[in-house]
């Protein structure tokens, strides 16, 4: 079974999503890195670079597969989590600890479009 | 198999060499060169006597798992035996020392055979024209995007900037439409496999220059609501890309100009069995429908010459040996194939589509994959230990679709005795994921290399050596 955390909203591409006033906190869940085995290559959007909604920001490299990453919400890259060039296998420790970018968003209100921890359990579990 | 692991250079002795010209019987002349391009110091190489060189690479070459070796049954790469006549007439004289900036009058036998080649791929895909120029499959992909592209520009209609791609599509496909220009739009597949008409219909809208498939697609399953897609797919202004990448499933049967694909490329390596893998040679000719034959040469060169004019004489031979009774015979035996391996073993393998199968097909990991105590037998663990027995691995881990997908497509050149040998080890894999899991864990035991570290070998790479 994956690890699903209370208080984050998920995307149907596996993105988690924290919330802090105007600024999103956008990691992969469990299951992601579960589906995807050892992560050897994280590729991350610059600081101030745009990124959209539903829209591909970066990748995911692993010893299987790549796999785009996509953006949960529309906004601004604020900071981008430097220690996953050096250790992209942090992915795989720990995926909620590990985020991938911050994003100062445009519209807080595109949060409601995700799913909840409980509705995300059900999606995944179609998945499993 | 003998395991040799020497690198050329731990074989190198100061002043020893295979060959010597006379002493004071030559003299330097370095002619024009300018002095800030010479060398100062000899180069690295090196030093070593001719049968240290020949036994070097000889040894080598035998530690090669190859199709002239054993089965390889790697889905979605087609690696049917090579016929050695295809070979022969390649290697003749009069072909392989041609220069490709030879007088054209010095070279009409070259340019006639690309001509009959290009009518023979013209009568067994049902297209108007073809250009034999591109030098792989993803390259044949990326010109047919470009004569596509023109297709729209010529119309003057500028907005086509979206293609759709099916979630199954082989990785080169999103890749090539994005070293076109194009923004790839991926279209779902339903639970059996085929794309999702449902999720299709709104995607296609005045926005769309296309869409892109594989039929059989990478599951091995023909795609059934083809012609309902091309309707649409026309009827939205859009045209239709055949990536032919397993054109061999059909071969002399099926015509995808007649499925009304308007624009294809073949993988002359796979289907008209040309030697490949590790990176080549291929070729991926492009053909079109007569509407869209007078743009190929609009898009310009996309390589020098005529292709790769070795690869492209192989399939020539390849076609002409079987002649046009038994080249559709070829279709119909590697789906013969596929299906006996495919329900000789589902027992015992996940099958996640069972319907009947093209060429190929795939299973999801072991039936059984929980192996107590928290561990799962995974379709790596099954690829490796396939190496002890002998075979080279299916393609694993792809399409992903599936979480442990093992893709396998036999190809006709097997004999059923073969198949039945692979089948047999496989089954013996999966009484040992629950006799002797270890043995599994710690697969290849019989190979030069043992199992790698996959992240390590991937994080921190080792390019050069050093004494």
């Amino acid at each position: 079974m994956s690890r699903i955390i209370e208080g984050l909203s998920y995307s149907e591409s596996h993105e988690w999503v924290k919330v802090d006033g105007d600024i999103a906190t956008i990691g992969i869940s469990d299951f992601a890195q579960k589906s995807m085995g050892s992560i050897v290559y994280v590729d991350m959007p610059e600081e101030d670079d745009r990124i959209e909604q539903n829209e591909e920001f970066g990748a995911v490299e692993s010893v299987k597969a790549a796999s785009d990453l996509y953006s949960p919400v529309s906004g601004v890259v604020t900071e981008r989590n430097a220690a996953l060039e050096d250790e992209p296998g942090l992915l795989n420790k720990d995926p909620y600890t590990n985020w991938i970018i911050r994003v100062r968003m445009d519209n807080p209100a595109e949060i409601e479009a995700l799913m909840d921890a409980a509705a995300y359990s059900e999606f995944v579990a179609g998945q499993e | 198999m003998k395991n040799y692991d020497r690198l050329i250079f731990e074989l190198s002795r100061e002043g020893r060499c295979g060959y010597s010209l006379p002493e004071g019987s030559w003299e330097e002349n370095t002619g024009c060169l300018p002095q800030n391009l010479r060398r100062e110091t000899r180069p690295a190489l090196p030093q070593v006597s001719e049968p240290d060189v020949v036994r070097h690479y000889v040894n080598l070459s035998g530690m090669n798992y190859s199709v002239d070796t054993g089965f390889y049954p790697l889905g979605s790469c087609t690696m049917k035996y090579n016929p050695r006549i295809d070979e022969e007439l390649a290697s003749h004289p009069g072909f392989a020392h041609l220069h490709p900036l030879q007088p054209e009058e010095t070279v009409q036998g070259a340019l006639q055979l690309c001509r009959e080649l290009s009518d023979c791929l013209c009568k067994l895909t049902g297209m108007a024209a073809f250009t034999l120029n591109p030098c792989a499959g993803a390259h044949g992909e990326l010109t047919g995007l470009m004569i596509m592209r023109q297709y729209h520009i010529s119309r003057g209609d500028l907005k086509r900037t979206r293609i759709i791609v099916p979630d199954s599509a082989h990785g080169t496909n999103p890749a090539s439409a994005a070293v076109c220009g194009l923004e790839v739009v991926q279209v779902r597949s339903t639970p059996e496999g085929l794309i999702d008409m449902d999720h299709l219909r709104p995607l296609l809208d005045d926005t769309v220059a296309g869409i892109m498939m594989t039929n059989p697609n990478t599951l091995g399953l023909f795609e059934t609501g083809i012609r309902e897609i091309v309707k649409c797919v026309h009827e939205a202004g859009g045209l239709l890309y055949y990536d032919g990448a397993n054109m061999n499933a059909l071969l002399g049967k099926v015509r995808p100009a007649d499925m009304g694909f308007d624009i294809m490329h073949l993988n002359l390596h796979k289907t008209f069995s040309t030697p490949h893998g590790g990176g080549g040679p291929g070729a991926g000719p492009v053909g079109v429908t007569a509407s869209l034959a007078g743009l190929i040469p609009e898009i310009g060169r996309v390589s020098a010459f005529h292709g790769n004019f070795g690869v492209l004489m192989k399939a020539y031979a390849y076609i002409l040996s079987l002649g046009r009774q038994n080249i559709g015979r070829v279709g119909p035996l590697a789906v013969l194939a596929a299906n006996y391996v495919k329900e000789s073993l589902k027992d015992r393998y996940r099958l996640p589509v069972p319907s009947l199968c093209k060429h190929e097909f795939v299973y999801d990991g072991l039936a059984r994959q929980d192996a107590g105590d928290g561990q799962q037998v995974t379709t790596l663990d099954i690829a490796k230990r396939l190496l002890d027995y002998g075979f080279h691995a299916p393609t694993i881990y792809f399409p992903l679709l599936f979480h442990q997908s093992i893709m396998i497509e036999p190809t006709e050149t097997e004999s059923l005795e073969t198949l039945d040998a692979f089948i047999d080890a496989m089954r013996r894999i999966a009484d040992e994921a629950e006799s002797s899991l270890g043995l599994l864990k710690s697969a290849p035991h019989t190979t030069p290399v043992r199992r790698p570290d996959e992240t390590l070998a991937a994080t921190h790479l080792k390019l050069t050596w050093k004494s």
